[in-house]
């Protein structure tokens, strides 16, 4: 183990060593702020031109005792000078704020790799909380590691001394002092977050204060510091982007503003109702942040009131919005049967996390899917979407609107914890340059004879007309009974339910030739190999792909992002490789319909452990089906 | 929206579907769909402002019968869409149609959530004390001991009441009427239409088929008069067939007493006059049962107070003035952004 120090020097001009691509891990308690440290240095990484990836990762119980290891938070960052796919496989450094925090995250360094420790926190009380029988700076666990300790603690408590904080306070600027510390390490600018500071404790300034000195002194740390093997400090060259106008973003807050701007392109106002729930409330609180444009947010008094009132408004006219985890989307499966009998338009999102029943709240999972196509009682099929990454919950907010108003229908979305938290880069589309699709409701032109008929259809898309209460002329009821083709009144005709149901198919079945052709995102149109992905496994799936293919072999990633129906191509396109390979966060759901709908001999690879894949996992199982196939004659 | 009609553009008639009403020959609720269809008419709206909206059950059959909008939606849960139609679009008149197991057995959650967020809307519970559409099961407010297909040896559970449940959820509005007076209820209807949010009213209503009569002992012709007390506001509580006997409190404690006038030197005086406006003698009134008291119908309670959807609304308006236009290009460029050059 080569462990340093500090030892106090005068700041020195030696060149910075040159890196492509770094992953740096903040672990701490959950009281630390390692997520707001690790967002902070994810803004300052962007604006450095680096390209970057995140995976914050934090516990279900919002203060765990102090010093535990379930109690431990932590923020995973991956960033380069080349375009960066996932959060990375192991990272290069890791910020250990107590013994909990390298505890848990020790096994997943890289060998060689750097790890920060704040040796305050190394008491025999917080190691014993954490499980140590020995303490893994005295003994030998950490050899192999490039391990710096630092009373990071006592030298945040020096560093605000005189900013008159309580003892409490004044520690909990050690998150800002580490930072200071990374910031030095990779020659990112303090500024931002200084003004970050000022701002979130504007009411505080003793605090805002407190915490950029402390920043600042991390950072002179760094510059002064002598630390193992020479470290001076890397730089990471800008990356290779394409030009114009960028942010950080998650997927919630990409779904968010998606899911805003189709109700724009509609021309509706939304209505999103919804209840609380890890991890999808984040959607929830920041549309209720969005009043102003006409945006109403109903916290409802559970699921299922309020995927119910969503339903309610979609019956006014305006776009209805629901938003939930697994559980609460089981709850709400009556009612979105009721929205595809009654064929209104209305979208419910779905931020999966590990289940069954409540699972791992705050660890990802995609194991949602076959409840989105199939979870329903009786002959139920609506849209299925699903994001690929967090910029990619944008258009597929957008999408969503799209298709439900334009087919009155129900439209699940599949966003997924990982996704939801995650932030990255984003080129900030023009939003005039997206083509409004505003919704014509019915009108007086369409009462016949009969009156108005809400079940007489478009010829092309066999949606019903959407009439608005108000309006005279189109008074009309419908429900839950099954609804006489034309009238929508009560029927209990044998036949006309046997319509309804294949009409309720087709129009859902339909939808495919209003969606893109599947593409292939790398490699050929057919091959040896296919990998086919959905949702949040596209970083690891695109980066494994990449790399398999710079060493030659033939493979090709399709991601798919309509999920039902499917693209009309995908069964040509799939029958095209000699082998398919379907990684999932589940036990296997794609592949089961790919199998079921194309009899296509598509394979699993599966993972289950809250973790996203790494990109090595992938590329081994990819090395794995290429050599048996070698091995085969086909 | 469209402007209000104007009273009597509209008969009875013309707010009545042409659907064929499909209840037993009989129900109560026949004369409950007389009732609102009076009711419309005599507020003055016209069809295409108001929707009905209802959950399952015999109730809930209700919107198809009207000429107006209409949402028959899932087992318990219409508070939860008519609170969605209403945040959606506040000026539509919406008219709740449940019963004891909708509302208040599987959507006693809604129920409860919608009387304490005060959205503004009409809410009818008909209660029969009985599941009819699933064939005579014992329901939430069936007497214990009720002999039913799932209780053959008698129904153990405690019956609630729904006016107390209303009360305690803290409703703005609480009021009950009986199917058969058409003359009273649609006055009760009139004033659960005036109140600004959510109003409860609950009808006693009589199940010929599974429960006939429960409601004999005051809902009937002949028993209406010794078997109710009707409520009017500032008015003293007198019932009776010779309108001789009263309630007041009960000297010395904190409880109602039924006296006759001209009886120990009782007069009118000494009785209660009824206060809409006093949630605990509503929960006293709620309370009188048969055949100790007269049951009491009416306004129980009502307290003016702003309806949800409205404050929803006023909380959209401040920040749209305080926000500016909703510039879908200047939120995607807010908060920290960066160039990259070509």
């Amino acid at each position: 183990m080569v462990t340093s120090t500090a030892v106090q020097l005068e700041p020195t001009e030696t060149p910075r060593e040159e890196v492509e691509s770094v992953v740096v891990r903040f672990a701490g308690d959950s009281g630390d702020g390692m997520q707001l440290t690790g967002s902070q240095f994810t803004l300052a990484t962007a604006l450095a031109g680096n390209d970057l990836a995140t995976f914050p990762d934090f516990p279900a119980e919002i203060r765990a005792p102090i010093g535990t290891t379930f109690g431990v938070s932590a923020f995973q960052i991956n960033f380069g000078a080349r375009k960066i796919a996932t959060a990375g496989d192991a990272p290069d450094v890791l910020v250990a704020m107590n013994p909990a925090a390298l505890k848990v995250n020790l096994v997943d360094v890289k060998s060689g790799g750097t790890i920060f420790v704040d040796t305050g926190t190394f008491t025999a009380r917080n190691l014993k909380k954490a499980g140590f029988e020995t303490d893994p700076l005295e003994d030998d666990s950490l050899d192999g590691f490039q391990v710096v300790t630092i009373d990071i603690s006592k030298l945040t408590m020096e560093a605000v001394k005189e900013h008159g904080l309580s003892n409490k306070e004044a520690l909990r600027s050690k998150n800002m002092w580490t930072l200071g510390l990374i910031y030095w390490l990779y020659d990112r600018d303090r500024e931002p977050t200084a003004n970050w500071l000022r701002g979130k404790f504007a009411k505080r300034p003793d605090i805002a204060e407190a915490n950029i000195a402390a920043l600042n002194a991390g950072h002179i740390y760094g510059e002064t510091a002598e630390l193992p093997g020479g470290m001076r400090g890397y730089s990471v060259l800008q990356a290779d982007i394409a030009p114009g106008l960028y942010r950080t973003i998650t997927g919630a807050e990409a779904l968010a503003w998606g899911l805003a701007a189709g109700a724009k392109l509609a021309n509706l106002r939304m209505v999103l109702a919804s209840y609380p729930i890890t991890p999808a409330s984040t959607l929830l609180h920041i549309l209720a942040g969005m009043k102003q444009f006409d945006i109403i947010t109903f916290q409802a008094e559970d699921e299922i009131a309020a995927v119910c009132a969503a339903i309610g408004a979609a019956f006014t006219g305006s776009l209805g919005v629901t938003s939930s985890s697994g559980p609460g989307i089981a709850l709400k499966g009556e009612a979105i049967g009721l929205a595809i009998g009654v064929e209104l338009p209305l979208i419910v999102v779905n931020s999966q996390r590990a289940g069954p029943s409540t699972g791992l709240p705050t660890k990802t999972e995609q194991s949602d899917l076959y409840q989105a196509v199939y979870g329903r009682n009786a002959d139920a099929p609506l849209v299925v979407l699903a994001a690929s990454s967090s910029a990619n919950c944008f258009e597929i907010g957008i999408e969503a609107v799209r298709l439900a108003t334009k087919y009155m229908t129900p439209v699940m979305v599949l966003s997924d914890g990982y996704m939801g938290n995650a932030s990255e880069p984003w080129l900030i589309p023009n939003f005039d340059s997206y083509t409004p699709f505003p919704v014509a409701f019915a009108d007086q032109n369409q009462v016949g004879e009969k009156g108005y008929l809400p079940y007489v259809r478009e010829e092309k898309t066999l949606a019903r007309p959407w009439a608005r209460p108000g309006t005279p002329g189109l008074e009309h009821r419908i429900g839950g009974i099954e609804r006489a083709d034309g009238t929508g009144n009560i029927s209990y005709d044998a036949e006309n339910h046997q319509l309804m149901t294949n009409i309720r198919a087709a129009k859902i079945d339909g939808i495919a030739n209003d969606i893109p052709l599947q593409d292939v995102e790398q490699g050929n149109e057919s091959g040896r190999l296919a990998v086919v992905g959905w949702g949040s496994t596209h970083g690891p799936i695109s980066r494994a792909v990449g790399n398999m293919r710079d060493l030659g072999h033939d493979v090709s990633h399709i991601q798919l992002r309509h999920i039902w129906p499917l693209p009309r191509n995908l069964g040509d396109l799939l029958g095209g490789f000699d082998q398919v390979l379907v990684p999932e966060m589940n036990n296997g759901q794609l592949v089961t319909v790919l199998r079921a709908e194309y009899l296509v001999p598509a394979e699993p690879l599966n993972k289950v452990n809250g973790q996203p894949f790494k990109i090595a996992e992938i590329e081994a199982a990819i090395q794995d089906r290429l050599d048996r196939q070698s091995g085969d004659a086909k | 929206m469209n402007a209000p009609a104007k009273p009597g553009s509209f008969s009875a008639k013309d707010f009545a579907s042409d659907q064929e009403v499909r209840w037993c020959p009989g129900c109560g609720d026949y004369a409950i769909l007389k009732g609102v269809q009076k009711t419309l008419a005599d507020i003055g709206t016209s069809p295409e402002n108001v929707v009905f909206v209802s959950g399952i059950g015999c109730s809930s059959r209700f919107p198809y019968y009207m000429s107006t909008y209409g949402f028959h939606t899932i087992h318990g849960r219409a508070p939860a869409f008519a609170t969605g139609i209403k945040l959606a679009n506040p000026e539509l008149d919406v008219w709740l149609v449940t019963g004891d197991g909708d509302g208040l057995s599987i959507g006693g959650n809604h129920l409860l959530h919608v009387l304490r967020r005060n959205v503004n809307m009409q809410i009818m519970l008909f209660n029969n004390e009985i599941y009819g559409l699933t064939k005579g099961q014992y329901s939430p407010t069936s007497g214990q001991g009720l002999r039913s297909p799932s209780t053959p040896m008698g129904s153990l559970d405690r019956p609630l009441s729904p006016t107390l449940f209303a009360l305690g959820a803290n409703a703005t509005f609480v009021a009950r009427a009986v199917d058969t007076q058409q003359k009273h209820m649609p006055g009760v209807l009139r004033r659960a239409h005036a109140h600004n949010g959510a109003s409860f009213v609950e009808i006693y209503t009589n199940c010929i088929v599974y429960n006939d009569g429960v409601f004999a002992s005051f809902a009937e012709k002949g028993t209406a008069a010794e078997g109710e007390l009707l409520l009017e506001h500032g008015e003293p509580m007198i019932f009776g067939n010779d309108s001789d006997k009263g309630i007041r409190m009960k000297p010395g404690t904190f409880s109602l007493e039924v006296v006759h006038l001209g009886v120990d030197g009782i007069v009118e005086d000494d009785l209660l006059r009824h206060d809409e406006t006093s949630r605990v003698l509503a929960g006293l009134l709620a309370e009188m049962r048969n055949p100790e008291f007269p049951v009491a119908v009416g306004v129980l309670y009502c307290e003016p107070a702003q309806a949800y959807d409205a404050a929803v609304h006023e909380q959209v308006a401040v920040a749209r003035a305080a926000n500016g236009n909703s510039d879908m290009n200047a939120l995607l460029r807010s908060g920290a952004t960066w160039t990259v050059g070509a």
